[in-house]
């Protein structure tokens, strides 16, 4: 194989790989802060396409544009669900029961959402006629997908955003200490409850932001959250589960492992080189290429 | 008692019998066709949510990836029947066979993770056989029609046929699940699913343990699986048999129903599938979502407003009810006399050493938490290991009964070496142990706690219930078997967990502080049960931080401070040591008490 080839396969995964990143980031900040796992993060993806879907189709706004404009409806979405939802199967108890129900409870958000959705715009597939879904731009040998590049330079921009977010602000501190260890935050009067609604409300916001992005290139539907979510899982434990840095890095290397899988496995089996890698990293290190937390035996 | 446990017993069988005379009346009345399908649907729901009971409600592992087994089963039956015109009736049981092995195949790896992660794991296999099957063409298998014999093809024109059928299934996954319940391996499973740690400790093989509930759990998934395909589907897909909608059923009767119960996924089913089934049938063409909808809500619902599933909500008064009238029997245990179970009693004297601990270290990520501890400890005698908090004293019992592995050192129980041993060998071993906060299994009663350390040695579980009344007399709570450990206070929590470390048969006893926070008629009963452990030739290490409660009770002393053995010897010349009193009570205690300290702390 050419050199150029492969080069080529592995900028294509890169490009796709940020979005992803973007993705897991939401699902590793709300993992991190609330020892939750979110089955509902793909169908909040899913949602955020549709809603750039519209802005771009009833008020003209380019997709790029409309993917920053899911940020904040969607933050309040996070906070309303959390009230809502979350807060009636968190705290006291046992930990790992409790992250049970929490799984179960977003397992059946995620069968509402889907199927609510359904309903509601019918299972038809829709697509974003973003002018430069079709055009590449040409570098060298390789060539670089323009709506995959765009998106690409957006979700760094967002995931740096987080990182200025988390590490340079009071409200970032305050996250960070209700996830590293509630009680003691508690202590220090941060209101660790109204952290976990910030937690999931930027959760949520990103991930729609990702689907914003993705449907510069990816068909619209609702049914396109099963897939997403099993990447994403794949990435945040990948990476360490609650770990941002390790998401995004996760985020990345299953952008290159579905690309490069399409080297040795036809196009049907490109996902099953991501999930043997799942597993993989699973068995070998549970606690990923960034956890700091030992899994709890 | 007796005849409680028998009434327990007969409702089981009488349960299971009630559910098929009610499932074959429901049959025979019925004429509609639409109805025969819903009742069949029932039954096949009610028995693959019993089949996941088995793993995740039982032994609490959550399988998200049940359906697995489901389309195996269906795969394989209808595969051989379309290649080879192998009758499903044997292909069923060949799925089932092949549902096991690859039970036994995933859970090899996967059972090493745990908690969240094995259920994330197990979500990967159905996705990974999902695409295998598309990739090898099988997105379409239509089982072969057979004109000729269609009952040995497992194609009957009677919709009754396959109500039958699917009864006859939930019956056998029923059975198989109600002779779990009263087996070791059930009463392994809970403790597995309430504490495994403790589990562990009580010799119970948790692993093992997993795998055979994992392998029985996937035989009655690929039979259902095999059914649901010849009365249902007629065409099997990967989204059909391998798809999120089945697992989602599967969840839906069992947690709508409750879990770790025979009668949760059936009341589940019971419930959720005709609701479904109807709605599907009035507006699901128009609202073609509409089942996940209600499937989705049911989860988010129960979750939140009655996460033990219905069963348990409503049953739990009923059960209060019966657990209050607890027996009034004698629960001071120091007023009663040494039981004629008890071993002869003997001198303290012997200086044979069985337990034998050189320079063992353990280190956590840097912080150095036991350097070269060497110490020995002899038959019959009770060794108490002082220090202060953080002296490593937990990490030692830690190291000795296999939880952790020591990066140095060895220790040789009765001369053969045992580093590194599993906690459940060290325990059949004869190592028992308790733990500084008492780790009891919540939801099992006292009498239950204490079987599943009488299951160490194996045994029919009326041996281990009888050996389990036995060690609860032997500390005076006989009276208190029926209760659960919350209704236990803090004395008679650690008399249980004292029982349940008896029950393994222990020749050597660890026990992890178990003096504190006793008052002090407590602390009497439990020093005079500990050396009435230890006159029934049971030899026994205590940790206590407290210097003054175990001189009282201790033949020797070893000194642990931050991770080294600073002293070792009798009571009396330890508490003289400067050293010990230096780490212990600081210097300016020492210079106070210069002179006459040693006599105050002597027993």
């Amino acid at each position: 194989m050419v050199a150029s080839e492969l080069a080529q396969y592995v900028v294509t995964g890169l490009l796709v790989g940020g979005v992803y990143a973007l993705m897991s980031i939401g699902l590793a900040l709300i993992f991190g802060v609330m020892r939750v796992v979110n089955f509902a993060q793909g169908d909040f993806m899913m949602l955020g396409m549709y809603l750039t879907y519209y802005y771009a189709v009833a008020l003209h706004v380019d997709p790029l544009l409309g993917a920053l404009f899911t940020l904040p409806p969607f933050f309040v979405l996070g906070l309303l669900v959390h009230r809502a939802f979350l807060t009636r199967v968190t705290g006291g108890g046992d930990p790992n029961r409790e992250m049970d129900a929490q799984l179960i409870l977003t397992l059946g958000l995620s069968l509402v959402i889907t199927n609510t959705t359904t309903m509601i715009l019918s299972p038809m597939p829709r697509g974003i006629n973003a002018p430069y879904a079709s055009k590449a731009f040409v570098l060298g040998p390789l060539l670089l997908n323009q709506a995959r590049s765009y998106s690409f330079l957006m979700a760094l921009l967002l995931a740096a955003g987080v990182y200025v977010l988390l590490t340079r602000t009071d409200l970032g501190r305050a996250l960070r200490a209700a996830a590293d260890d509630p009680e003691a935050a508690a202590y220090q009067a941060i209101n660790v409850r109204a952290m976990h609604g910030v937690a999931f409300g930027i959760g949520i916001a990103l991930v729609a932001a990702a689907g914003g992005l993705l449907a510069t290139y990816h068909p619209i539907e609702p049914n396109v959250a099963v897939n997403f979510i099993v990447l994403m899982f794949v990435a945040v434990v990948l990476g360490g589960l609650g770990s941002i840095p390790g998401a995004f890095v996760g985020g990345l290397v299953i952008g290159l492992v579905q690309s490069l899988t399409l080297l040795l496995l036809p196009l049907q089996l490109q996902n099953v080189g991501v999930f043997v890698t799942f597993l993989v990293v699973l068995y070998v290190r549970p606690q990923g290429l960034f956890g700091r937390r030992a899994r709890a035996v | 008692m007796k005849r409680a446990h028998l009434l327990h017993w007969t409702r089981g069988w009488v349960g299971i019998a009630a559910i098929v005379a009610i499932g074959l009346a429901l049959s025979l009345v019925i004429t509609e066709r639409y109805h025969h399908r819903i009742l069949t649907l029932v039954f096949l729901w009610a028995a693959m949510g019993l089949a996941w009971n088995i793993i995740s409600g039982y032994a609490g592992q959550i399988s998200f990836g049940h359906q697995a087994f489901f389309g195996i089963g269906a795969y394989v039956t209808v595969l051989l029947a379309a290649k080879a015109g192998v009758t499903p009736w044997l292909g069923m049981l060949a799925g089932a066979l092949v549902a096991v092995l690859a039970a036994l195949l995933i859970g090899t790896p996967t059972f090493r993770l745990a908690g969240i992660y094995f259920g994330l794991a197990t979500l990967a296999y159905p996705l990974i056989f999902r695409i295998v099957m598309d990739y090898l063409g099988y997105q379409e298998v239509a089982i072969p029609m057979v004109r000729d014999r269609p009952a040995l093809f497992m194609q009957f024109t009677e919709p009754r046929s396959f109500d039958l059928l699917a009864l006859a299934l939930l019956a056998a996954t029923l059975v198989l699940s109600r002779l779990i319940e009263g087996s070791r391996l059930g009463y392994s499973l809970r403790a597995i699913k309430e504490n495994e740690q403790a589990a562990l400790a009580m010799g119970v093989d948790a692993f093992r343990c997993k795998m055979a509930a994992y392998a029985l759990s996937a035989a009655p998934a690929a039979l259902a699986g095999a059914i649901y395909s010849h009365a249902i589907l007629f065409v099997v897909t990967p989204e059909a048999v391998f798809g999120v909608l089945v697992i989602v059923q599967t969840l839906v009767v069992c947690l709508v129903g409750g879990v770790g119960t025979l009668w949760g996924p059936v009341i589940g089913a019971a419930i959720m599938i005709p609701v479904s089934e109807i709605l599907d049938s009035t507006v699901g063409d128009r609202l073609p979502g509409i089942q996940g909808v209600v499937y989705g809500a049911a989860l988010m619902g129960i979750m939140m407003f009655a996460p033990e599933g219905l069963f348990w909500r409503l049953g739990r008064g009923r059960a209060a009810a019966a657990a209050a009238p607890a027996p009034a029997a004698t629960t001071a245990a120091a007023v009663e006399p040494d039981g004629a179970t008890t071993r002869a009693a003997v001198p303290a004297t012997s200086s044979a050493v069985v337990l034998d601990v050189r320079s063992v270290s353990k280190a956590f990520l840097g912080l150095q938490a036991l350097t070269e501890v060497t110490f020995d400890v002899r038959d019959r005698e009770i060794l108490g290991i002082i220090g202060p908090n953080g002296a490593g004293k937990t990490t030692l019992f830690n190291v000795l009964n296999g939880f952790l592995l020591p990066e140095r050192g060895e220790i040789r129980w009765q001369g053969e070496p045992i580093t590194g041993l599993s906690p459940h060998l060290v325990c059949r071993r004869g190592i028992g142990r308790t733990f500084q906060v008492v780790r009891f299994f919540p939801r099992l009663t006292v009498l239950e706690n204490v079987m599943v350390g009488a299951f160490a040695h194996g045994g029919t579980p009326a041996a281990a219930t009888a050996r389990a009344r036995e060690a609860l007399a032997r500390v005076g709570l006989a009276g208190r078997a029926a209760v659960t450990p919350s209704g236990l206070t803090t004395l008679e929590l650690r008399l249980m967990e004292l029982a349940r470390c008896l029950a393994t048969a222990p020749r050597l006893v660890l026990l992890d502080e178990p003096l504190a926070g006793l008052a002090a008629d407590g602390v009497e009963i439990l020093s005079a049960m500990i050396r009435r452990v230890r006159r029934a030739g049971v030899t026994v290490v205590i940790i206590e931080h407290t210097i003054q409660a175990l001189v009282k009770i201790a033949d020797r002393l070893v000194v642990l401070d931050q991770g080294r053995r600073l002293a070792e010897g009798l009571p009396g010349d330890v508490t003289r040591n400067p050293a010990v009193i230096e780490a212990y009570l600081g210097q300016r205690w020492l210079a106070r008490h210069a002179s006459t300290h040693a006599a105050d702390l002597r027993p």
